[in-house]
């Protein structure tokens, strides 16, 4: 197992993780262990009910409970009560209703929060919120979406008509090009994408104190975004930038779940300024499952046509998405990010998409693993299967066909998408022949013909997806706020180690290793003698954070670019101490040579020292040398792949088993492949998580039926087969270390190869469609359903 | 989340107990394994004043041979009878039962008596006390008394242990020889089952002789598959296994939840009893 | 408040607890043992998953006060200092961690996998890890890391 690795050639190794050490001996960090002194602890108190006017909220009862310090609503915090902020109003008329921190005039959801205690330990304020007297007023909960956009249908905002926060368009002229082509084939299908939870296994946690008599207040978050939630929290609690340091720990997992300026976070925040205490917050499983935001959430009509042979002409996509009971941080923009991902792969002439936003009772949506490309490739890929049925074509020969070809690259795409590569081709190629495809499409056959009990079914997934968000000119278009730079600092230390700063913050990425990859083979520099400092905006004051797939795609561009300048920086030093020109010199390996004179070098580490004492430095050189670089990406980047997967359905009992599950991905250029191989894994899980097991459910009051662990159903090993992935590698060309990303794209590709190999394997009975999660009742359904009995 | 306060007792023998629930009034709550009433606890779901805790109680631990059965004290884990020689040579369809109740963790902590008491109409084990008549003694003020299992399910989550009262042991006729096989049929390896179809059989002759069937789920309690027991007798082809297993429905009264619904539940019985009982008797 | 003693990592460890305390607090909370954490409030999640007497356990699911008398290995005990246990080596080679979060319950449900069943087959691996959730991996590598350190601790392939 164990490799013996050059660490000054770092770059496309499996090295192994620095950050497994202490993981593994429990010598962590996560937020919730701090404990700092004279803590105070917060509860919640949260809706039971989905919607409602509130009447009346007394605090009396609680305030008289042992080791209780504070207790607030709504009306008591005041002008302390900030609202959540959403940042991606998507329309100039998208409707942005209030979502105050604590909820004053109705709750919108079943976990809204309506008040808050303060205890000295968690165990009495979890005690005393009972003693917090609410009454209610029930108001009709609006929990179906196409209710929810009905004429008169219950408001869940008083200013959003029809429950409508915004309607989008783009593209057009489908009916236009269907028209040349009268004798087109035309399939439409509704798509439910459904609602799904986060659950990233590290509960979010705060603890927000003030520093000594100071004006600071450091904020430790369990979040993917401590540098965005910095700059939010000043905005909406007015609280001067330059006295808020935001740390995100050590971080257990997020998916987009802890992309967020969560309500807790500005309370905490809050109640630690006016109290002067460290102010801490820990959620319960429970509390996550209805307070954290959730994905997903999408009605997916759809509409493919082709020409009788199987070309395609147009695509048709009008979507009700979900935004739930208020707007987060980038919620009504979440469908967005998929808006341009329904073209997929393919050629077409006209593409047309609506997307309405629709406000519920129920928890807000944003981000999740994804967000809004998994939804855009299930509806495209699954249609792809529907239309070659319909046209009786082999569903890879049916993509085959229509797919960008690799000598087409770039490629500007119907929905205005410039791919710079791709090789569709090759990645499904591999993947077929890894797979058996032709021998499993025997057995197929053999157990059609024998009428098996036990069905087989081939699942294909042809995705690409556009991630490493993003040109900031391109999301300032699209009127998302904030931009999509990365920054990176590296600091050659006087002993010749380094520190590397980055704005990229992870939670279980591996980018302590991967960075100390790409820094260590730019200057030549042992990866263990690099330091990787993150996630802390005291240490690491520039950044953006990771989401969107975006770590490698955009800050590994910042770090090279640091990295080649630091050289830069050291060079007039190595020149002087050389006795050359500057252009004489060659870095190679950590040093500095002249030219045809390898006898003539100094290392970076000489330098540092060199650069550090400054006893004698070139005029006009400063001492220390370090390289800084904040790069805008050109452009998205695009990953793409193949995912087979081969599903064994038990017709009798609907129960459904991945027998094999092959995906070859290609995401550039590699700087760790075990880390690539493990974030397509657990992508890939998450998937199928989706197909097969997860899926909220609410009933018809809104209470969450699935709210918890034991209802939502996330896989275990045991529900999960091994995994066979390759790779193929076609640079992206616009990405200085050719690279993309690959956080999110095991979950964009699996969940319709897992759904089309279940239909696949049914359609002789008649089955065109299962609902997700294609749990053994929907697809025993799907098959009763077909056979014309029970439905 | 945390409990809410309750005072703690942790007695000896029975006796101590029992005087302890006594003591405690109505709202004492008498703690076995743990694995069901700890969840409980903290989800705030049940506030008793008291837990008595029974793990320490020597006398409802173990499992022991008494000739014409086998006894297991309450306080037996689920991992102690999985591995137990006793319960897998004279009661294995206990055995195959117990194996797949939750994880191995909480096989560790959780205990026979517990599963019982609890009484969960999705639990793995009632159906097999009820399948293979077991009986169950109980301990009170009044002293001690045997409940066979036919009486000892009342409704959910409700059994004939009193308020007062503490499941002492569990006891199971000798089923030594007879095949058996518990085909639990669940979402994910770690969800309670939709629904189980739990099944014994004495062969002769390559024939069932005698059958025993216990359902999971499919009513308030644990079901008898009583007509399709009837049915097998002398049945010694799939096709016959198959014919019997069509009953299995009948006379259960199953919920509708977010995973499963009457229909589809009733489907399952008759299905997994099928696939169970053809298990049990070798033939497939 | 109740008496107990717990020979927790090796020390023993002497307290007065609130009935209610649950061990996972008291360990994180009383004793500063963080390595144990807390994923869930139903049992699910396992990732508070310790050894009580040798036997794996979750800690959210018992009091402390049950503890009493017990001997309790964490993450935090499984090595001293620098080393390495070979499950923790395992993991490490075979990528079986990314977040860190369900680890250290992971880990402890593997060395009482192994300890009963040194040489376990993927199936095996997999229904004997099931109370153990993870969000990152798909599990992938952690059945990988179980089997390799079998192998390191000299089970036969």
């Amino acid at each position: 197992m164990t490799e013996i690795l050059d660490s000054t050639a770092a770059i496309g190794r499996p090295l192994r993780r620095k950050e497994d050490a202490k993981l593994l001996h429990g010598r962590t960090n996560w937020t919730d262990n701090i404990q700092l002194p004279g803590t105070l602890h917060m509860a919640l108190v949260r809706s039971p009910m989905a919607h409602a006017r509130i009447t009346k909220v007394d605090l009396s009862g609680a305030l008289a409970q042992p080791n209780v310090v504070a207790a607030y609503d709504a009306a008591s915090l005041g002008d302390l009560n900030a609202g959540v902020p959403c940042v991606w109003p998507v329309t100039d008329d998208t409707v942005m209703p209030p979502f105050p921190a604590l909820t004053g005039d109705k709750v919108r959801h079943v976990g809204d929060v309506v008040a808050l205690v303060l205890a000295t330990d968690a165990a009495s304020a979890e005690d005393a919120i009972a003693h917090v007297d609410v009454e209610y007023e029930p108001l009709d909960a609006v929990i179906n979406m196409v209710d929810a956009v009905s004429p008169g249908s219950e408001l869940v905002h008083g200013d959003a008509a029809n429950n409508t926060c915004y309607v989008y368009d783009l593209g057009g002229g489908y009916e236009d090009a269907l028209a040349k082509h009268p004798d087109a084939v035309v399939v439409k299908r509704r798509f439910v994408n459904q609602r799904l939870v986060p659950a990233f296994m590290e509960p979010r946690a705060i603890v927000a104190a003030p520093m000594g008599m100071s004006e600071e207040i450091t904020i430790w978050s369990a979040t993917q975004v401590p540098h965005i939630l910095r700059v939010l929290l000043t905005l909406v609690t007015g609280i001067p930038e330059q006295n808020l340091r935001v740390i995100a720990p050590d971080v257990g997992g997020g998916f987009g779940g802890k992309l967020q300026c969560y309500r807790e976070e500005i309370l905490c925040t809050q109640l630690a300024k006016k109290l002067g205490r460290p102010v801490k917050w820990t959620e319960t499983r429970s509390e996550d499952m209805v307070a954290t935001h959730h994905g997903r959430d999408q009605i997916q009509d759809i509409e493919l046509a082709c020409t009788p042979d199987g070309k395609m002409i147009g695509l048709k996509v009008d979507l009700l998405a979900n935004m739930g009971g208020y707007l987060q941080i980038i919620t009504p923009g979440i469908p967005l990010l998929g808006m341009f991902m329904y073209p997929a792969i393919y050629k077409m002439d006209a593409y047309q998409f609506q997307c309405t936003g629709v406000f519920t009772n129920t928890t807000p949506t944003d981000a999740y693993r994804g967000a809004g490309r998994p939804e855009a490739t299930y509806a495209i890929e699954r249609i792809v299967d529907e239309m070659a049925a319909e046209l009786g074509m082999e569903p890879m020969a049916f993509r085959t066909k229509n797919w960008i070809q690799h000598h087409e690259f770039p490629f500007t795409t119907v929905a205005g998408l410039t791919y710079d590569t791709g090789n569709y081709e090759a990645a499904t190629a591999k993947a077929m022949e890894m797979f058996g495809y032709e021998e499993l499409r025997a057995e197929q056959k053999a157990r059609r013909e024998s009428g098996d009990p036990v069905q087989l079914g081939i699942g294909i997934s042809t995705f690409t997806e556009m991630c490493g968000l993003a040109p900031s000119r391109t999301l300032g278009a699209l009127k998302y706020a904030a931009g999509g730079w990365e920054h990176c600092t590296i600091r050659l230390l006087p002993t010749g180690k380094v520190e590397l700063v980055t704005g990229t913050s992870p939670h279980g990425q591996g980018h302590e290793t991967a960075w100390s990859q790409i820094a260590g083979d730019i200057l030549g520099i042992p990866v263990d003698d690099i330091d990787v400092i993150h996630s802390d905006t005291g240490r690491a004051p520039y950044g953006m954070d990771t989401y969107g797939s975006r770590s490698l795609a955009v800050g590994g561009q910042a770090i090279k670019r640091a990295a080649d300048r630091l050289i830069e920086n050291a060079r007039p030093i190595a020149a002087h101490q050389l006795e050359c020109a500057a252009d004489d010199l060659e870095f190679a390996n950590g040093s500095f040579t002249v030219k045809g004179d390898p006898e003539k070098t100094v290392t970076l580490g000489a330098l540092a020292w060199a650069a550090f004492s400054a006893h004698d430095l070139p005029e006009g050189v400063e001492p220390m040398i370090n390289g800084e670089a904040t790069v805008d990406p050109e452009d998205f980047s695009y990953p793409h792949g193949t995912h087979l997967a081969a599903m064994e359905v038990d017709t009798e009992t609907g129960k459904v088993r991945v027998r094999k599950y092959v995906c070859v991905d290609d995401v550039g250029n590699q700087i760790n492949p075990m880390i690539v191989e493990g974030q397509v894994h657990g992508g890939v899980a998450q998937g199928i998580g989706q197909a097969l097991y997860e899926g909220v459910e609410y009933d018809e009051d809104g209470n969450m039926l699935t709210a918890s662990l034991a209802d939502y159903l996330i896989p275990s090993a045991a529900d999960l087969p091994s995994f066979e992935t390759g790779t193929t590698v076609t640079p992206s060309t616009t990405h200085s270390l050719g690279t993309k990303g690959v956080g999110e794209a095991g979950a964009i590709a699996s969940t319709p190869a897992i759904i089309n190999g279940i239909v696949d394997a049914l359609r002789p009975m008649g089955v065109n469609d299962v609902l997700m999660p294609a749990s053994p009742q929907n697809v025993w359904r799907a098959i009763q359903a077909a056979k014309g009995g029970a439905a | 989340m945390i409990p809410a306060k309750f005072d703690y007792v942790r007695p000896s023998t029975v006796d101590e107990a029992v005087a302890a629930l006594a003591a405690g009034g109505d709202d004492a709550k008498v703690l076995g394994g743990g694995q069901s009433l700890m969840p409980v606890l903290r989800l705030r779901l049940g506030e008793p004043s008291v837990v008595i805790d029974t793990t320490r109680i020597d006398e409802m631990k173990g499992i022991t041979d008494s000739g014409t059965a086998i006894v297991i004290g309450a306080g037996t884990t689920h991992d102690e009878v999985t591995k137990s020689a006793l319960v897998r040579d004279h009661v294995a369809l206990l055995a195959a039962a117990t194996e797949t109740v939750a994880d191995r963790q909480i096989r560790h902590r959780g205990t026979m008596g517990g599963a019982m008491a609890h009484a969960d109409p999705a639990g793995d084990q009632p159906p097999v006390a009820l399948a293979l008549d077991a009986s169950f003694t109980i301990a009170g003020p009044g002293g001690r008394r045997t409940v066979p299992a036919s009486e000892f399910f009342v409704d959910y989550f409700t059994t004939a242990v009193g308020p007062d009262e503490v499941l002492v042991s569990v006891t199971f006729p000798k089923y030594t020889g007879w095949g058996a096989h518990y085909e639990k049929f669940n979402r994910t390896a770690q969800a309670w089952a939709i629904v189980g179809a739990s099944a014994a059989v004495r062969m002769d002759g390559g024939a069932i002789a005698e059958a025993r069937i216990g359902l999971t789920n499919m009513g308030p309690g644990p079901v008898r598959a009583s007509a399709v027991e009837a049915a097998l007798i002398g049945a010694s082809s799939l096709d016959a296994i198959a014919a019997a297993a069509e009953q299995a429905a009948e006379g259960t009264s199953p919920n509708a939840d977010i995973h499963a619904d009457v229909e589809y539940r009733e489907h399952l019985a008759r299905v997994l009893t099928r696939r169970a009982v053809a298990k049990a008797a070798g033939l497939a | 408040m109740q008496h107990i003693s717990v020979t927790v990592d090796g020390t023993v460890c002497e307290s007065e607890v609130e009935p209610r305390t649950l061990l996972v607090h008291w360990l994180r909370e009383g004793l500063g043992k963080v390595g144990t954490v807390v994923g869930c409030d139903t049992s699910n999640c396992g990732a508070c998953t310790i050894l009580v007497d040798g036997q794996s356990v979750k800690s959210c699911s018992m009091l402390a006060v049950q503890a009493d008398g017990c001997k309790v290995t964490t993450i935090q005990g499984l090595s001293t200092g620098d080393d390495w246990h070979p499950v923790q080596t395992a993991f490490k080679e075979c990528h079986g961690l990314q977040c860190g979060y369900c680890t250290p319950g992971m880990v402890m449900s593997t060395v009482d996998l192994l300890s009963e069943n040194p040489n376990p087959t993927e199936e095996e691996i997999r229904e004997g890890i099931h109370g153990n959730l993870c969000r990152c991996t798909g599990y992938h590598n952690i059945v990988k890391s179980v089997q390799y350190a079998a192998e390191l601790m000299g089970g036969t392939k």
